[in-house]
């Protein structure tokens, strides 16, 4: 007896919906197991995970702070994942563009500048990024050097270059030398939405990216041959699409997207440059992407759970003293059903009384 | 309507603990933010022990809790503010990139009192404190320059900030008493933590002729090498003997507790006041381990500049202290270095035949 | 030349754990699987192995619970992603995920205590021979073990059927099925072995080279096992020297800054990462012929019924 999967004809809408709560439940039941194993209430763990974090407007907003990157660096990456290139340095990506448009920060710092500031800083990171994710895709066109490796090998120096830019040249000369550059100007910061909260500009920005997305996707050529780049490289070949290029331009925007994540972050709730901006959001965001399924308003829910679970992991920590890495835990099994399950969208599963003849002679 | 309930309780609570402090449901609420996981075994480890000592010393008066790798970015203003919210209303953050996220959120809540470790920034409600722990290195320098028989000390740094530079000069200082033409070797291993990489790094200290090995990084790896090699080191944040039981002359350990002791008491009998503290041997808050694996006059030397440096009467960064290029530096604080020198220094002294990254 | 030696020694040891989980990494990726749970996979090893050999004293259990932690772990990747027919890339972080949450909870029993590290052998004879005894026969068993582990992979890809096999698997999965070769558990064990490998290097790191276990210890090396797989362009040879020259440039620029040259300590430590982009270029760039990954690298396969 075997269990085998099998093709659906089309995808299932039904279990498209409902297999995220077939998810959900699994995760339940394996951690109230693991709870129970610790000696934590079950019930009050999933409260202080799920339940809390949505009941207030200080954790709702903060669940959009976390959510901003993710969705805007998860949407760039899914197209480039959808033109079949592995992009897996945004992580990178973010941080030069944070180094780029706090460059500006750093320039015109107390010098009285207007308020064409802050959004030139954004445009510099974006181009910054752009620029950045395109040396792996300079390489890949160029040399065929695996786009996979050279953009996580870029992560690293661009972590690098940001920690001696903050350490040497950008340190803050009121700052006993520690590493970080002064607190921007106000008219280089991003502004907040909500007085004495953080939501800042940056969510709104996200949100009309995922709106741009939908439409680059769904509406315009460029997205169609994006698609089918992927999904069917021979045909776009026939049909007279140039791949190469669309590996530039889907590596430079979410490159773009990358970066100017990385400078609304540095601008908006950081408040100044310094080492450790990101806690990964680069390499968190490609999980958004795939559990978002690689569509933009699939991307902004999933950025939002897993922002969810952060905030939640966070306050289960203070309530209920759950170690940081049982959230850990919980992150990887949760994601873990959240993909499992949606491989039933496109399968079936099927039990198989395999007849001896089939059986093959390597095993 | 939240909002004014927590201040209000604040109020009453630092007005009149004393009133409150017999009824359970009124314990004071500590919080923590750490920088790396409480098993690090070196920074945060030591802030953990500390808070534990809390827990001893006060039992049912208090309640704690804390949050465990707290990166330095966004994250960790967030963090602190729902330690706030959780209703905490004296918290430690610990480690100097919560500066800024700190005093934001200090400013946000003038009833909750703020005490951030190693940073220059503070307000009303908001202190500051840190350990003088080039007094130990300057100890350290001494009795390196006894032991070694090279007379090339291997130091490993992990990022030149002022702490570290003003580490490895004491430690310079305390060795050209006993051997002024005491030679370092100074390897940056731009992390503060990765216990693979602080071993290559004390093997390659090693294998250039270091004899003592000394460290301004997290985890017992160095320690590890050394023992390894038959050579000498020096311990870290942390009582490290165990790690090399025949390699550790000494260990600077970061003693938080008597401090942690002092201002949780102060809050509940409501006398918290914004301070800088800026503690050494004196105080305790920076504590040498045991003096082992070295002759009896040695340990004997170790001791006197120890008590020397505690009754002040010994001030490690002395003047004149000259500069690398043979200048003398000027001498801000009377007779030696002013705090404000020693916090923000960027120089090496002369006799260290290197330069200091970035500069 | 003892300065020479002792280099040669250090690099020795900083690239094993980097060649054990490429190494297990390139027989799972020339199968067609991408596992990029490496660094999870190593954590959880390094957790096991050491607690296995804390309790029962042993260098060797310590390596089997490494061995075994790492498989079991791969095998959850195993179901997911050939079972399943989840989106590798995906898995492969979560499982990164999961790994550091799980040798948390693992490692807190242990955290602060020590083991005897791994022994160094000692050959009468031929240890004590000048320059090169100590390289040869002086280390400590794994180092040995790494390389024969290579020649193994070698041997198995290039010279046996079995091997011929598996390549065939990752490089065309739709062929290979219609000759009527087990796709799926051929790829199956594919990963395992990966799984066994970082597993195994995961716990070299607290049984050899520094005796005690603290949370996150593996600091990256699982990424750079990654990369280390398609700088070698997934070819074992290529793969020791890669794995030498990372921990040549990681090794050598320490000795550097230990020599006082005034170089930027962050640019000596971008150094490997650049080289490893900077020789990738090249090398593909000498390549005549397009990519020489497995074709089937990262793709999806449900045998059709």
């Amino acid at each position: 007896m075997q269990l085998v999967l099998e093709k659906r004809a089309e995808r299932s809408t039904t279990i498209a919906l409902v297999s995220p709560l077939i998810a959900i439940g699994l995760t339940i039941v394996t951690m109230s197991i693991l709870f129970a194993i610790l000696g934590k209430n079950p019930i009050l763990a999933l409260g202080v995970y799920f339940i809390d974090p949505l009941t207030d407007s200080y954790s709702l907003q903060e669940i959009a702070v976390k959510a901003t990157p993710l969705v805007m660096i998860g949407i760039g990456l899914s197209l480039c994942y959808l033109a079949n290139v592995w992009n897996i340095g945004a992580e990178g990506q973010f941080l030069i563009g944070a180094v780029a448009g706090s460059w500006l920060a750093v320039k015109t710092q107390g010098t009285g500048a207007g308020y064409w500031v802050m959004p030139a800083m954004l445009l510099l990171g974006a181009v910054a990024g752009a620029l950045y994710a395109l040396i792996p895709a300079i390489c890949k066109v160029r040399f065929g050097a695996s786009e996979i490796l050279t953009s996580l090998m870029l992560v690293y120096v661009a972590d690098l270059f940001l920690d001696y830019l903050v350490r040497g040249p950008w340190r803050d000369p009121a700052g006993f030398n520690f590493p970080t550059t002064a607190e921007f100007d106000p008219v280089a910061t991003v502004p907040v939405l909500i007085e004495g909260g953080r939501l800042h500009l940056g969510a709104i920005i996200a949100l009309l990216v995922v709106a741009a997305a939908t439409v680059l996707l769904g509406k315009t050529i460029k997205g169609f041959e994006i698609r089918v780049v992927g999904a069917a490289p021979r045909a776009a070949r026939f049909g007279g699409f140039n791949s190469d290029q669309l590996i530039l331009l889907t590596f430079a925007m979410s490159g773009a997207l990358a970066g100017l994540a990385g400078i609304i972050e540095v601008a908006g709730p950081v408040g100044h440059l310094q080492p450790g901006i990101s806690p990964g959001y680069g390499f968190t965001a490609i999980i958004v992407a795939f559990l978002g399924r690689l569509n933009p308003i699939g991307i902004l829910i999933a950025g939002l759970f897993l922002a969810l679970t952060f905030i939640g992991g966070e306050q289960a920590q203070i309530a209920m003293k759950i170690p940081l890495d049982v959230t850990k835990v919980f992150q990887g099994i949760l994601l873990f059903y959240v993909l499992a399950c949606d491989s039933l969208i496109l399968y079936r599963f099927r039990l198989i009384f395999p007849s001896p003849k089939v059986s093959s002679g390597t095993a | 309507m939240r909002k004014i309930l927590i201040a209000a309780t604040a109020v009453l609570l630092t007005a009149g603990a004393s009133l409150f402090s017999a009824s359970a449901a009124d314990k004071l609420k500590v919080g923590f933010i750490y920088l790396g996981p409480i098993g690090d075994l070196g920074w945060t480890y030591q802030h953990e022990l500390a808070r534990q000592a809390l827990v001893k010393e006060f039992g049912d008066k208090i309640e704690t809790t804390f949050l465990e790798n707290v990166s330095e970015g966004p994250d960790s203003e967030r963090s602190i503010e729902q330690l706030v919210r959780a209703g905490n209303k004296l918290i430690f953050t610990t480690s100097f990139g919560y500066m800024e996220p700190t005093l934001k959120v200090a400013k946000k809540y003038p009833n909750v009192h703020f005490e951030h470790a190693t940073g220059y920034k503070r307000d009303k409600n908001m202190s500051t404190y840190s350990g003088r722990f080039y007094e130990g290195r300057y100890i350290q320098g001494v009795i390196a320059a006894k032991m070694s028989k090279s007379g090339v000390l291997g130091y490993i740094g992990s990022f030149p900030i002022p702490e570290v530079i003003s580490g490895i000069n004491a430690t310079i200082l305390g060795a050209q008493t006993i051997n002024p033409n005491i030679k370092v070797k100074i390897i940056w291993a731009n992390s503060w933590f990765d216990p693979g990489k602080e071993a290559d790094a004390a093997k390659a200290l090693l294998d250039q002729g270091a004899d003592v090995i000394m460290q301004h990084t997290d985890s017992p790896a160095a320690m590890q090498i050394a023992s390894e090699r038959g050579k000498l080191a020096f311990g870290q944040d942390s009582e490290m003997i165990k790690f090399g039981p025949k390699a550790q002359l000494t260990s600077i350990m970061d003693n938080w507790a008597p401090y942690y002791i002092d201002r949780v008491r102060a809050e509940l009998d409501g006398k918290w006041a914004s301070e800088d503290t800026w503690g050494g041997l004196k105080s305790k808050m920076v504590v040498m381990a045991p003096y082992t694996n070295m002759p009896d006059d040695v340990k004997k030397l170790a001791m006197d500049t120890e008590a020397a440096i505690t009754d002040g009467k010994l001030f490690p960064f002395k003047c004149p202290v000259m500069g690398q290029d043979g200048k003398e530096v000027e001498c801000k604080g009377g007779d030696h270095l002013a705090d404000g020198q020693v916090l923000g220094m960027n120089f090496y002294v002369k006799g260290i035949d290197d330069t200091i990254p970035g500069k | 030349m003892e300065l020479l030696e002792a280099i040669i020694l250090s690099v020795l040891a900083a690239s094993t754990p980097l060649l054990i989980a490429a190494t297990g990494e390139l027989v799972t990726e020339r199968a067609g699987v991408l596992n990029l749970g490496v660094e999870g996979m190593m954590i959880v090893g390094a957790a096991c192995g050491f607690g296995g050999a804390w309790l029962t004293g042993s260098t060797i259990i310590g390596a089997a619970c490494g061995i075994v932690a790492g498989t079991l772990l791969s095998l959850i990747f195993a179901v997911m992603t050939l079972g399943l027919a989840v989106n590798q890339v995906a898995t492969g972080l979560a499982l990164t995920i999961l790994g550091i949450g799980l040798s948390g909870l693992i490692g807190a029993g242990f955290v602060g205590e020590r083991i005897t590290p791994a022994p160094h052998l000692h050959i009468p004879g031929l240890t004590d021979i000048p320059l090169v005894g100590r390289i040869l026969f002086g280390e400590d068993a794994f180092i040995y073990f790494s390389l024969a582990l290579v020649i193994g992979v070698w041997l198995f890809l290039y010279r046996t059927r079995a091997g011929l096999v598996l390549r065939a698997v990752g490089d065309n999965h739709v062929s290979a099925h219609a000759l009527g070769y087990p796709v799926l558990k051929i790829r199956m064990f594919a990963v395992m072995f990966g799984g066994a490998c970082a597993g195994l290097a995961g716990a070299y790191l607290p049984l050899a080279y520094t005796p005690f276990f603290i949370p996150g210890m593996t600091a990256g090396r699982g990424w750079i096992a990654l990369a280390l797989v398609v700088f070698s362009s997934w070819r074992p040879a290529r793969l020791v020297i890669g794995a030498y020259l990372f921990g040549a440039v990681t090794i050598l620029q320490l000795h550097a800054q230990g020599l006082g040259l005034g170089i930027p300590s962050q640019f000596m430590s971008a150094l490997p990462y650049l080289a490893t982009v900077i020789v990738l270029v090249l090398i593909s760039r000498a390549r005549t012929g397009g990519s020489t990954a497995p074709a089937a690298l990262g793709t999806v396969f449900v045998p059709d019924r």
